[in-house]
């Protein structure tokens, strides 16, 4: 059989060489550096490079101060290391009307995150459990239409949703941005959940029922205790969707709640008289702090959270 | 002579965990040999450093008299059938069976003729133009034995082909590649963990467990004259017999049970003849070998026993009992009656039973 | 609702019975559960895309009040310069972050998928900016193109004069500054889901091309790829829903500027709904939206579960 040029060709001329001069025994020999492994490590290498570049910018900006800056080298680190910018950012910025910093934003947006995240994940675990377990006529349309519901642009029901929450009284208010981080929330997650309590053996909920346990009894006690993993999943999803969010927090939340991110781009986009870079980019990296420590920490999980919403579409 | 394939001295480690020890194989032009054991013994990985698909860390390989150890797989003259089929899924079979050669750029007529004759041996013309989803497991595999049978090589590696196949099938398939070997005559190894297949199809059978060959003979010896306890457990079902006891030496050598029962065992021929003093050892006896009622009363050895279960399994009937405190099973033919509490006197020729050491567990 | 199930239960002789017993007391713990599901899908999901696309006939301007008009809207909305700017973009936008988001993620994967070292940190790596608002991607690359003191500044004070890099004040250009915030953003989340799909592949499939003699890259192309089209068609699905979606990005980094040069029509739908106090066009503009997702959604949802239904 003829043999044709492949990826590792080199590799193996060069064996081909020691090989007239010895009895191969052993292992394939290996050099460490091959062409083909230059390049593979040095194309990772400049698509770190790009990667990692904004977030070495971003903190290498917020600690100089803004005489260096104007020097114009975004590369160099801070000849003079100063947390001053971050104190401004958290403290006294001016977001267009007021100049209260970031720390307002955060707040809200803690406020805003803690309540959707838990609201919205109770919700979608008890519609999974409901569409798994008690099979209704019409449930699997529901459910159907909800992830069908999740393409839909969120500009399209924006309005009629505005209208709807000023009819319940409770537009321009927190209210109002937990209810839509719920239903917005609600394809994904139940999906999520839908997912996993497929996946869990039948018989036990069986065996539970033959026991005489109702609807709420198996759900509390032996679905949700079962369910951590799925759980971690979703808080990772939940926490960083919606602590990212602008739209809902900019249409529903009313000025006095706005939250983190609109205020970030309050504070970069409509500030008066000369742009305080390094203020900026320490406001950003505030504002991306609680998400990236999110994703840090869960490593895998989040991997596996955005896996597991993607896969099945 | 030249063996078709050769292993030296192999060894392979993952870390620190040995999976293949110090293995040495020779096999003949032409041989059918089975690896047998059951999973995790190392079979699979040994095919796999034979095929190339993994590197060894000690030793050599050599196919046909040439030392490949250090070669690709597409070099080293082999063709390799998977498990899992490992068809190209969105190619027709008769894609599958020309990828390769034609990314070997073989000339186009040559491809041709190669695709159309394994086409023909294996019966799978009318299926050339279908995608592997639309095969049965069956027709699967046979495509994927039809991707080795082109590359024209000398040595045919199998692993597991058959256990993704349902009971029918697979004893269709086995003898359809037994017909295989027998019209090409090429060197195959085989890897399986059922008996039946490796029994049947196998000119030898290496048995391994924990990466080290217990025995590797023809299936007629593996199953007569099991080297160790290992290889006398592993093959055969319903499981050879134990007993266990000790071995006296001398002129009449006797197998003196736990419970005192002597057993006479002058007929069995010893590979090393006891001395005259006691050794411990274990009797095997397979369940076919014992005889039953009139035929019993001719063997060197015979009791009466009480019958406790009895399993009727159609073609032949396999009951439970216990001689010399120990539970024994024997197999008896479907037409003799047998039930629960019954009394029959059984027996049997040690000759065609096995001895071994207890503490080496070793046949002597 | 134990007394409800057995007097109902008692009565089901006729099928109105029964039916009326199917519809509300069976199961009735798991319907009242299910409630806030049901009245998402209904008043959200149907109700609320439905009011969006019978007011876009209307000419109503600070309240939903307006009479209908027919097409009006839409006629009024392929006359506005702004708003084909918009389309414009996004489909210039949309097709080079398609094509790039998966031809990038794809060579990645692969790439990641060669055993190399420290894997797990060059995933980290490349997937962090995922976890970012675009917000802050938007403004982080807006300081980046800061034409005098970002990247083109620095170069041009390091000694190279004549080193351009003012995307951000190029009409022309614009775009791609968006595009290489864009795909900053998603590549490491399309690398993940293709690597999961490389992963996939059979193990015996890679052995069997290595007995074969097929090179690796060959491998990739001929074999691993096409089996790789469900990952595929998932992610151009979300690629796809998420570029129709885009707004945050271009608010925080362009502002649609300069001029109307970055304007995309989510933009153009909240300017108007929000801003210019011209309902109906806005909801027109949400309308031609939603059609385009259908456009993507339709045919892959057949594909995927009307292909499977009919086999099952």
């Amino acid at each position: 059989m003829t043999t044709t040029a492949t990826v590792s060709s080199s590799a193996q001329t060069e064996a081909t060489d020691v090989k007239s001069r010895v009895d191969p025994r052993g292992p394939r020999p290996k050099p460490f550096f091959t062409p083909r492994k230059i390049i593979i490590y040095s194309i990772l290498f400049f698509a770190c490079l790009y990667f990692l570049f904004p977030l070495y910018v971003m903190i290498v900006t917020s600690f100089k101060t803004m005489p260096e800056i104007r020097w114009g080298n975004i590369f160099a680190p801070p000849i003079e290391w100063t947390g001053e910018a971050w104190t401004k950012a958290w403290t006294s910025a001016c977001t267009g009307l007021t100049c209260q910093g970031l720390s307002p934003g955060f707040w809200n947006s803690v406020k805003i995150t803690v309540p959707s995240t838990i609201v919205s994940i109770f919700i979608a675990a008890i519609n999974g459990y409901a569409l798994i377990n008690w099979r209704f006529k019409g449930s699997e349309i529901f459910f159907s239409i909800l992830i069908f519901g999740s393409f839909i642009p969120y500009q399209v029901m924006l309005y009629p949703l505005v209208m709807l929450t000023r009819e319940m009284g409770i537009f321009g208010s927190l209210w109002a941005v937990i209810l839509i981080h719920t239903i917005f929330g609600m394809p994904i997650l139940t999906l999520l959940f839908r997912n996993y309590f497929a996946a869990l053996p039948v018989e036990l909920f069986k065996a539970a029922r033959v026991d005489g346990a109702g609807f709420w009894r198996i759900f509390f006690e032996i679905m949700l205790p079962m369910s951590l993993p799925i759980f971690v999943v979703a808080l990772i999803l939940q926490i960083t969707g919606i602590w990212n969010d602008f739209l809902f927090g900019v249409v529903f939340a009313g000025t006095q709640n706005y939250p983190m991110t609109v205020q970030l781009n309050n504070i970069v986009n409509s500030a008066q008289g000369s742009p305080e870079y390094n203020v900026n980019m320490a406001a950003t990296i505030l504002t991306g702090l609680v998400p990236l420590i999110v994703y840090f920490v869960s490593g895998r999980l989040f991997v596996r959270g955005i896996a597991a919403g993607a896969v099945k579409g | 002579m030249q063996h078709s394939v050769s292993i030296r001295d192999l060894s392979l480690n993952f870390g620190h965990v040995k999976v293949l020890e110090h293995l040495n194989l020779d096999i003949a032009e032409g041989e059918f040999i089975v690896l047998l054991g059951p999973s995790g013994c190392g079979k699979s990985t040994l095919l796999n450093c034979i095929a190339g698909l993994l590197d060894v860390s000690d030793g050599q390989i050599f196919i046909n008299g040439k030392n490949v150890t250090w070669e690709e797989p597409k070099d080293r003259g082999i063709g390799m059938v998977f498990q899992s089929y490992a068809l190209y899924p969105q190619m027709t079979v008769e894609r599958n069976l020309s990828f390769g050669l034609r990314v070997a750029r073989l000339p186009k007529d040559e491809v041709e003729r190669r695709v159309k004759r394994a086409a023909e041996i294996l019966q799978i013309e009318p299926l050339l133009k279908r995608k592997p989803v639309e095969l049965s497991g069956g027709q699967r595999q046979r495509v994927a034995i039809g991707r080795a049978l082109v590359r024209d090589v000398d040595v045919f590696l199998f692993d597991e082909p058959l256990s993704n196949l349902d009971a029918k099938l697979r004893s269709d398939l086995r003898v359809e590649i037994k017909r295989l070997h027998q019209r090409l005559k090429n060197t195959m190894i085989y890897v399986t963990h059922d008996q039946i297949e490796a029994l049947t199809l196998a000119d030898r059978i290496a048995i391994m467990k924990n990466g080290v060959i217990q025995q590797l003979a023809d299936p007629h010896t593996i199953y007569n004259k099991p080297v160790n306890l290992y290889v006398a457990g592993f093959i055969g079902s319903p499981t050879m017999n134990f007993l266990e006891g000790e071995v006296v030496g001398g002129a009449e050598p006797v197998f003196k049970a736990n419970d005192g029962t002597v057993i006479p065992v002058k007929t069995y021929e010893f590979s090393q003849a006891p001395n005259g003093s006691a050794v411990k050892g274990v009797l095997g006896v397979r369940p076919e070998h014992i005889a039953i009622g009139e035929a019993a009363k001719t063997m060197p050895f015979a009791t009466e026993v009480e019958i406790e279960i009895v399993e009727p399994m159609g073609s032949d009937t396999l009951a439970y009992t216990k001689v010399a405190g120990q539970a024994i099973a024997f197999r008896a033919d479907s037409d003799v009656h047998l039930a629960s509490g019954q009394t029959v006197l059984i027996g049997f020729d040690p000759a065609r039973g096995s001895i071994f050491d207890a503490a080496s567990s070793n046949r002597i | 609702m134990a007394d409800y199930a057995v007097q109902a239960r008692k009565s089901a002789g006729g099928g109105l019975t029964r039916f009326l017993y199917n519809t509300f007391i069976r199961n009735l713990s798991a319907k009242i559960a299910a409630t806030p599901m049901m009245a998402t899908v209904l008043v959200v999901f149907v109700g609320c895309t439905l009011w969006t696309v019978w007011y876009s006939f209307t000419n109503s301007r600070l309240l939903p009040t307006g009479e209908f008009v027919g097409f009006d809207q839409y006629r009024r909305l392929f006359a506005t310069s702004r708003w084909n700017t918009s389309v414009n973009n996004l489909v210039i936008y949309g097709s080079f972050s398609l094509v790039f988001t998966l031809v990038f993620g794809f060579i990645l994967a692969v790439l990641m998928d060669q055993k190399i070292r420290f894997e797990s940190a060059f995933r980290t790596i490349m997937l962090y900016p995922f976890a970012l608002s675009f917000i802050v991607t938007g403004l982080v690359w807006q300081w980046i193109m800061n034409p005098t003191l970002g990247l083109q500044g620095t170069m041009r004070n390091m000694g190279w004069a004549n080193f351009t890099f003012d995307w951000l004040n190029n009409p022309r250009m614009v775009l791609y500054a968006l595009l290489i915030a864009g795909l900053w953003q998603g590549v490491g989340f399309v690398m993940v889901l293709m690597l999961a799909g490389l992963r996939s592949v059979d193990d015996e499939i890679w052995k069997a091309a290595r007995v074969d003699g097929i090179p690796t890259w060959r491998t990739y192309v001929s074999i691993v790829l096409p089996m790789m089209r469900g990952v595929f068609v998932t992610a151009v699905v979300l690629v796809g829903s998420g570029i129709v979606r885009l707004y945050d990005l271009v608010v925080a980094m362009t502002d649609g500027g300069p001029g109307i040069s970055s304007e995309v029509p989510a933009k153009y739908v909240y300017n108007y709904m929000f801003g210019a106090g011209n309902i109906a066009q806005g909801l027109a503009a949400s309308t031609m939206m939603l059609i385009t997702v259908l456009i993507i959604i339709v045919p892959w949802a057949y594909l995927e579960f009307g292909g499977k239904g009919r086999r099952s």
